[in-house]
């Protein structure tokens, strides 16, 4: 089969790197990332994920922008943050029309502990099963996803904490 | 004047004659009011929706108005290809659709409202594009169209524009159940790397703006929809691939048993609402 063929060539360079890899898992295997471990434990409204990812404090201005980008976060296209809809006349591409899924997020941080911002980030599903927004920070589980999105997280460790600085000041 | 307004004359008098039959007979379906605009129709069965709305209903105002004008909707273009290509004849048999259904108006009014079907044969669902082309290859001995030529567009277009006015009627029977309940299944499925399913936009947040979108209720009373992203008519399928996608989902072929079932199942969800082939939206 073409498919096992690339798998096996694709694993004996992955062996040459120095990452051995168990051949009958290769087909899965050869295109998983792999995450930063994580600690889930209570807040106080919602389960939460207090230490850092990645131990290195997030960029704001930089979470902006993910959490604008339509192939990054996308949070605009859910949720409204009336401090950054107020730049849309000097840049309605990148600030108007935001979502009407999820509630505002003006305030966000007076409801939730940055723990529990940063589980929302993550997984969202284990918070709120049912929820329609997706888990950024998680790469399986998932039924029939695109091949070039296989493994991969929507968003990388550091990117969640570039995120979560910014929400931080939505007091 | 041309073939194609004289067809329109008729069928704006059937679209009133229907209207007066449907006020007189179903009560659950409020179809085309006084003003030509879609209304909300209570479901006959019980499911995530407790009103249903068109696609019509969450669409802009120009856009509507491209829909509603019998000469300036852009569909008309591939309504009147049909019409021309129902009388032509092609393949090694001699025929045109014209040779065995005759009268399109009369042979192929309210079949849009009970498609797709349980095709025995194949002992699965086939769809109106696959009806078509089945009729092309056994009947006509032709070629098949593809998928998006503009033949079985504009074929897909004409046959569904004669039942517009009429409520979507899909009835659950012992053969097609099994198929409705694998389209149910996937409507209700996360997929992609977004892990969304179909109702998490369609029937949990209709009505609502996802980023410039208003997210209408997903029917397909409209199709092939002329969308004005694509410039062109586009296929129930399409749509779903499109959706699909969106999610960062793998989409399945055009013509899938899988789109197949869920076309049964979306179909059934807008059971009550009018035909608007074609449709216009963004
Ligand atoms: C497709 C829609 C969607 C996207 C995209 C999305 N969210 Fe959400 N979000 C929701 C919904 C809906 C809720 C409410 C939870 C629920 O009931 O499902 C929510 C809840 C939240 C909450 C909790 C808010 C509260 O007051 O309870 C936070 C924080 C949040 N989202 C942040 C984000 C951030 C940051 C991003 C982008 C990285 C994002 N969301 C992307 C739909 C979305
Ligand atoms: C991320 C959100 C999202 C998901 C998930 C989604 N769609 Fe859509 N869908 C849209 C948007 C946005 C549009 C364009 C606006 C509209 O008509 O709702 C659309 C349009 C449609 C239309 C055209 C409606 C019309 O009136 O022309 C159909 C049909 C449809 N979707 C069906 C589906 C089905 C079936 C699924 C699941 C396989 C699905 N959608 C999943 C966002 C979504």
């Amino acid at each position: 089969m073409k498919l096992s063929g690339i798998a096996t060539v694709f694993c004996s360079f992955v062996g040459l790197a120095g990452l051995m890899i168990q051949p009958a898992l290769a087909g899965d295997k050869d295109k998983m990332m792999m995450l930063v471990k994580y600690e889930i434990s209570d807040g106080p409204a919602i389960k939460a994920i207090n230490k850092s990812l990645t131990g290195k404090p997030g960029d704001p201005k930089k979470g902006e922008d993910l959490m604008a980008n339509r192939k990054k976060g996308n949070c605009f296209a859910c949720h409204m943050i009336s401090s950054l809809a107020a730049k849309a006349k000097d840049n309605p591409k990148k600030y108007a029309d935001m979502g009407e899924i999820g509630p505002p997020l003006d305030g966000v941080a007076g409801r939730y502990t940055e723990g529990e911002l940063r589980m929302m980030l993550v997984d969202s599903h284990k918070v709120f099963p049912d929820t329609i927004m997706p888990s950024f920070y998680r790469n399986t589980g998932f039924t029939r996803i695109k091949g070039k999105f296989k493994g991969k997280t929507v968003l990388k460790a550091q990117e969640v904490e570039d995120i979560l600085s910014l929400l931080k000041t939505f007091k | 004047m041309t073939p194609i307004s004289g067809i329109k004359m008729m069928k704006k008098m059937i679209k009133l004659t229907v209207g007066v039959l449907l006020l007189a007979g179903f009560s659950t379906s409020a179809v085309l009011a006084a003003d030509g605009k879609s209304e909300a129709v209570k479901p006959a069965a019980e499911f995530g929706l407790d009103e249903i709305w068109s696609g019509y209903h969450f669409a802009k105002k120009e856009t509507q108005a491209l829909q509603d004008d019998d000469f300036d909707n852009p569909g008309n273009l591939w309504l009147e290809e049909g019409a021309a290509l129902w009388s032509k004849v092609d393949g090694d048999a001699k025929k045109s659709c014209q040779s065995c259904h005759n009268d399109a108006s009369k042979s192929m009014k309210g079949v849009a409202t009970r498609y797709p079907v349980y095709y025995a044969p194949r002992k699965k669902l086939i769809n109106i594009e696959q009806r078509i082309n089945l009729c092309r290859t056994e009947q006509m001995k032709a070629k098949p169209w593809k998928w998006k030529s503009k033949q079985l567009l504009a074929m897909a277009v004409y046959v569904n524009n004669q039942s517009k006015g009429m409520p979507v009627n899909i009835r659950i029977t012992a053969e097609n159940k099994p198929f409705w309940e694998k389209g149910k299944a996937f409507y209700y499925k996360r997929r992609g790397q977004l892990d969304m399913s179909c109702a998490h936009c369609h029937e949990k947040y209709y009505g609502k703006h996802i980023r410039s979108n208003v997210l209408s209720q997903g029917h397909i009373n409209g199709f092939p929809t002329y969308r004005l992203k694509w410039q062109k008519p586009g296929s129930v399928h399409r749509r779903f691939k499109g959706c699909n996608k969106q999610v960062r989902a793998k989409p399945y072929g055009l013509g899938s048993d899988e789109y197949n079932n869920l076309e049964l199942y979306v179909k059934w969800r807008g059971n009550g609402l009018p035909v608007e082939t074609p449709a216009v939206r963004n």
